[in-house]
């Protein structure tokens, strides 16, 4: 219990991603919300990579996990831009009626 | 020892509770500044693990620009809470199932893995326990062996730079804006005219 292992991380790992999975059904009227959850998958992620890393000592974990990072901040970027010109055209960020934006 | 243990478990929990209040609160902005705990927190968990420069990055790229990202989109968006909160019950269920059956699946697979026979010989940089820090172990792996994936990934932002502005500018009519080129095309003998006034009449 006091020795912290790699499966303390890799629990708080999945508690995590579970919470993250959990946060995009729950807040289907905020697309804001989602976009969050989206970060706290990908985070979850990292924990894992970075524990793995850790404890095997091998470095490439981290740099897996700055590769990752990279992505999730263009994802966030990208989504975020995208969710400006929706608001703009409808005026709400509910996600149910989302598939207006299609053709 | 005590003392790791002790850290671990006030990061872990503070980082597990502050995620569930990101996706439960009634106020995106409440939402962006518990996210911002749980990447504090998750930062702090990093620097347990050996990881120091992917915490800075975390709390310089994450808190720095995503959140603050999150947290300008938030506030211009003029979202009324209450109708974004429509729902949240309904979809309560659904979210708490697909939750259960993830918990169990990870448990099956926490349950049931290990360590591959020979899983150091697929080592590319044994750094951690040697002389040389983090930041520089990182460095000598991400701009010798990963250079590819360093240009891959800086390509990947400068698209998704791209993107954003192309995505949210828009030309809007009706602006006066500076025109320097017409400004320094005018010459007198287009712009001024002389008017012959005869006396007494007027223009």
């Amino acid at each position: 219990m006091l020795e912290i292992g790699l499966s303390h991380y890799l629990v708080l790992a999945s508690i995590l991603f579970t919470i993250g999975t959990i946060g995009i059904f729950l807040n289907r009227k905020n697309v804001i919300i989602i976009l969050m959850s989206i970060e706290l998958i990908l985070l979850s992620v990292n924990v894992n990579f970075v524990a793995f890393s850790s404890y095997l000592g091998d470095t490439f974990g981290q740099v897996f996990a700055l590769f990752v990072f990279t992505v999730a901040a263009a994802e966030a970027a990208i989504g975020l831009a995208i969710l400006v010109v929706y608001f703009r055209n409808r005026g709400n960020i509910a996600v149910e009626n989302i598939n207006a934006m299609k053709g | 020892m005590i003392f790791l243990a002790l850290a671990f478990y006030m990061f872990a929990s503070i980082a597990v509770i502050a995620a569930i209040v990101v996706i439960s609160t009634h106020n995106p902005v409440h939402s962006v500044l518990f996210l911002i705990l749980v990447f504090f927190n998750v930062a702090g968990l990093f620097v347990l693990l050996g990881a120091e420069f992917l915490a800075m990055i975390l709390i310089v790229v994450y808190v720095g620009a995503v959140a603050v990202l999150f947290m300008f989109v938030v506030m211009m968006l003029d979202v009324s809470i209450a109708e974004t909160r429509d729902g949240f019950l309904h979809y309560l269920p659904l979210g708490l199932l697909v939750g259960f059956i993830l918990v169990i699946e990870l448990g099956v697979i926490a349950g049931g893995w290990n360590f591959a026979p020979n899983v150091e010989q697929n080592f590319i940089a044994q750094s951690i326990g040697s002389s040389v820090t983090n930041t520089e172990a990182m460095g000598n792996v991400i701009y010798t062996h990963y250079i590819f994936y360093f240009q891959t990934a800086g390509f990947i932002l400068l698209v998704a730079m791209i993107g954003a502005i192309v995505l949210t500018h828009r030309t809007r009519d009706g602006v006066r804006k500076q025109n320097v080129g017409d400004q320094l095309a005018r010459n007198p003998s287009n712009t001024i005219e002389v008017k012959k006034v005869s006396s007494g009449s007027g223009v």
